[in-house]
């Protein structure tokens, strides 16, 4: 070998090279190739003939096709909005104020992880639809289907997620500059103006951009409560699922990601200026008593979890009961579903589903953030690897289904078996749900002492073996988190595997559409409520498992 | 005999010099120190030993064979990082027999007898059981070191093991880790930046400063004849001052005091005394310009009875003199 080479390599194990190459290889195919499937349809026309920008020009030309921007922008911002203020609020009152029952609120704002979009909008026409308890009730005298619905159900969707970032930015912070700010007298305005605000003001970017590129690009609630109004994903699917339109598909499709793009670019431009934010002194942030400060965030959070408590109630009652709205007696029979969208059986598929996501994903996103983060040499290589584990975050689910679809549906690929069947549904799942819990072990990793790998190397021991009895022990509570990150993911998608799913494997989330478009709303509650069980019975199951992690390791400690 | 050789290795990290033209032997059964200020290259110095990292040009050589590319795995030897790198989930027992039990031709009966071995020799037998967390500083090093030796290696590597212990800790230790190298005989290479530990425990030390190495030699040799302004700055305390063209370099405790009217090398006037126990240090200046720092038996300087402002005699004993040519 060549010195130049065997100097690039030296550190890398043959076997290590082997591992690193192949997890490249895999993620490149599943990722790059598709991708490029999805970019050149949407520059050749039907016959397969380039015709650059022949059909994003007939796109623009289309008025009733263009509306859609439009009209997904005007929802986007909307829910955007409305969840950065009920999260900013909402978070406020768990990590600044005193108020009494902050674990509960905690967990029920997260409820609405638990279902797909679908679920909100159904949840949404229970409580707010033409026979909805609230309409009846004389509550709701607006029109839900279309532009109210669907801001409505992307502000459910979006809310944990701006909570759970604001949540993380309001609880890191240095008491002392409110230490000083009183001493000199500061009023609690001008504190939340200069000290909370300007602390936070990166993180109200992120939360903007993520909650709005979630909204702009779900298919879930608009398919079942937009009625006539059109958005982007649901375009994408007319035309591909309705019309066989694949270029015109794939044209919306590339639209999908402009809001993505877009907020890369603008966090490249403002995370250099993000560094240096909380020194190691900084000391716990003391809450002063304040009784109308609390009493004001308990009714903010108390509405707020009302709400959502209301909508997982309205399900209970629509799964439960014999005709909701004429017939309330209890009765099971929601529970054995039509055969034609998959009876009991699309649920079992979808745990399966998810269990082999979960599964293989959690072990190739380990091995896969391992090799990045933990080996020496090859270091081109492993900067390739760190460039497509953050791709999948620009991606909506509905690019990797059509981008799926345009590369595997294809005989000439000899991967073209795995379509239809199970194995596609995982690896979309695994690739669209990537790189949050890559950049989850990546982070636990590098927090891992980087000599163990050098001493093992010292000692001769092979890597596999210090990766199985150092790093994966050390990583339990992050490998149970990916698990479940990807497990409940995987339960409620819609938009990824809309396009995947056969005949011969319905999925329950998928099934849960159909029911609502046949007018079954008692079997579609049923369905979501054994979503919403199985996924807290997962989340309870990793909440236990952290709970014995730590007391195991408090024992290590003692 | 050798046993370590690192020929004009050179080594940048995006474009910062780590290493340049290194030179260095270490032979059979030494203890060398790789001394130096922080950053001047010596952990790097200590990796490209290892294995760890690369030379960009140069050579390594471990018993006259070219091993500038073998891995760290097959270079036999043991290490000992600052942040011992001890496997948490691990009792100290588990984290010794983690190399042992899967060495070649080791049964599990004997691997156990070897880290029961190790913990004996580094004395901490009774804690075997324990978990890394459960043990203090000190003991977290010596059970890395077990860890380190228990393999046999033939080559021990310690980068800045007492830097994370206490003062006191760290003074028992350095003389329990030279007695076990005593004991073993096992070629030892330790990165410091503390120069008082360097000193007592190395039987060589290479000094080095801004990628390159100023001078290598024993303890002794460094300190009496440091070969270069660096070293005599860097290791222990040195008066400087120009004489006929020339750097002269002299100990603050190689001065004497003249009495008035001996013959004597330059006069200067006493700034502050300073009382230091056993020594006491005179600041004074020479010719009004130059400082001058003289230590003496604070008997001796009792009975000389200097007072700020007084001017002193002093004598420069010739042996005692470093002379270095004036900088260009």
């Amino acid at each position: 070998m060549p010195a130049r080479l065997k100097r690039y390599l030296i550190g890398l194990h043959p076997f290590q090279l082997l591992v690193l190459v192949i997890c490249l290889a895999a993620f490149t195919v599943v990722l790059i190739f598709p991708l490029f499937s999805l970019f050149s349809k949407a520059f050749v026309d039907k016959s397969g003939d380039f015709v650059g920008f022949a059909n994003y020009i007939k796109y623009f030309d289309t008025p009733s096709l263009t509306i859609s921007i439009l009209n997904t922008i005007d929802i986007s911002l909307w829910s955007t909005l409305f969840s950065v203020v009920l999260g900013f609020l909402y978070a406020y009152a768990l990590t600044r104020t005193r108020i009494i029952g902050k674990v509960f609120f905690k967990y029920t704002a997260l409820i609405p992880i638990f279902i797909p979009t679908i679920v909100h909008a159904l949840g949404l026409v229970y409580m707010f639809g033409k026979q909805g308890i609230l309409t009846r009730a004389g509550f709701f005298p607006f029109e839900l289907y279309g532009r109210l619905g669907i801001i409505m159900a992307e502000t459910i969707f979006t809310f944990p997620q701006a909570f759970l970032m604001f949540y993380v930015a309001l609880d890191f912070t240095d008491g002392r500059l409110y230490e000083a700010a009183d001493s000199i007298g500061v009023s609690p305005a001008r504190k939340l103006l200069r000290i909370t605000l300007p602390e936070i003001k990166y993180t109200i970017i992120n939360v903007f951009f993520v909650c709005f590129t979630l909204a702009f690009t779900d298919f879930g609630a608009p398919k079942v409560i937009g009625g006539s109004f059109s958005v982007l994903a649901t375009d994408v699917y007319k035309q591909v699922a309705g019309q066989f339109n694949f270029s015109m598909g794939a044209v919306v499709g590339t639209l999908l990601l402009i809001p993505a793009i877009t907020s890369f670019i603008v966090d490249r431009l403002v995370s250099n200026k993000n560094s240096g934010t909380i020194s190691a002194r900084a000391t716990e942030l003391i809450i002063k008593p304040g009784k109308k400060r609390d009493v004001f965030f308990f009714i903010v959070c108390s509405l707020v979890t009302a709400f959502l408590v209301f909508l997982i109630v309205t399900l209970f009652i629509g799964g439960l009961s014999a005709n909701y709205p004429y017939n309330l007696s209890f009765t099971l029979d929601n529970f054995s579903f039509n055969r034609s969208v998959g009876g009991f059986g699309a649920f079992t598929n979808s745990v399966k589903m998810a269990v082999f996501t979960a599964l293989i994903g959690t072990g190739f996103v380990f091995i896969y953030a391992y090799m990045v983060e933990k080996t020496s040499g090859g270091s081109v290589l492993r900067k390739y690897g760190k460039l497509l584990s953050l791709l999948p975050l620009a991606l909506p689910g509905m690019v990797v289904g059509i981008s799926f679809i345009f590369f595997f549906n294809n005989r000439a690929n000899p991967l073209n078996f795995i379509y239809g069947t199970i194995i596609i549904l995982v690896i979309a799942n695994i690739l669209h749900y990537f790189s949050v819990p890559f950049l989850t072990a990546s982070a636990c990793l590098k927090k891992l002492d980087k000599e163990y790998e050098s001493v093992s190397d010292s000692m001769n021991v092979p890597r596999w073996r210090t990766f199985l009895s150092v790093s994966v022990p050390l990583s339990l509570p992050a490998i149970l988190e990916i698990f479940m990150y990807f497990f409940v993911n995987a339960m409620v998608t819609v938009s990824a595997v809309v396009f995947l799913y056969s005949a011969k494997f319905k999925i329950a989330a998928i099934a849960i559409t159909h029911m609502e478009e046949a007018g079954d709303y008692g079997q579609a509650a049923a369905m979501s409520l054994l979503i919403l069980g199985i996924n807290v019975l997962v989340r309870i199951l990793y909440e236990a498992g952290i709970t014995i992690i730590k007391r195991r390791t408090r024992i290590k400690e003692a | 005999m050798t046993l370590l050789e690192v020929d004009k290795v050179t080594k940048a990290f995006d474009k910062q010099t780590a290493l340049k033209d290194v030179s260095a032997v270490i032979n059979q059964g030494e203890l060398v120190c790789i001394l130096g200020p922080h950053g001047c290259g010596k952990t790097t110095l200590l990796r490209i030993i290892a294995g760890l990292e690369t030379a960009d040009s140069g050579r390594v050589f471990i018993n006259d064979k070219d091993a500038t590319y073998l891995p760290p795995a097959k270079r036999n030897f043991g290490i000992v990082f600052q942040s011992y790198a001890l496997f948490p989930n691990m009792t100290v027992m588990g984290n010794i027999l983690f190399g042992l039990k899967q060495k070649k031709g080791v049964t599990k009966f004997e691997a156990k007898r070897r880290a029961r071995e190790a913990l004996e020799l580094v004395d901490l037998a009774e804690h075997r059981d324990k978990y890394p967390r459960q043990l203090s500083g000190g003991m977290q090093q010596r059970t890395a070191l077990a860890r380190a030796i228990a393999l046999s290696p033939q080559f021990l590597l310690l980068d800045e093991p007492l830097s994370a212990l206490d003062a006191k800790v760290r003074l028992k230790l350095r003389g329990e880790i030279r007695s076990i190298q005593q004991t073993l005989g096992i070629t030892t290479v330790m990165v410091t930046h503390d120069q008082e530990e360097a000193l007592t425990m190395a039987d060589r030390i290479i000094v080095m400063n801004n990628a390159v190495v100023e001078q290598i030699g024993t303890p002794r040799e460094i300190y009496d004849h440091p070969a270069t302004p660096f070293v005599a700055n860097f290791i222990g305390t040195m008066n400087f001052y120009d004489s006929r063209g020339e750097i002269c370099a002299i100990r603050p405790e190689n001065i004497e005091i003249a009495s008035g009217n001996a013959a004597y090398d330059a006069a200067a006037r006493v700034k502050a005394i300073e009382f230091k126990g056993a020594l006491t240090r005179i600041y004074g200046l020479l010719a009004d310009v130059n400082e001058v720092w003289v230590d003496l038996p604070s008997e001796q300087a009792d009975a000389l009875c200097l007072h700020p402002g007084e001017m002193v005699y002093l004598r420069m004993p010739e042996d005692r003199l470093v002379k270095y040519a004036a900088a260009a």
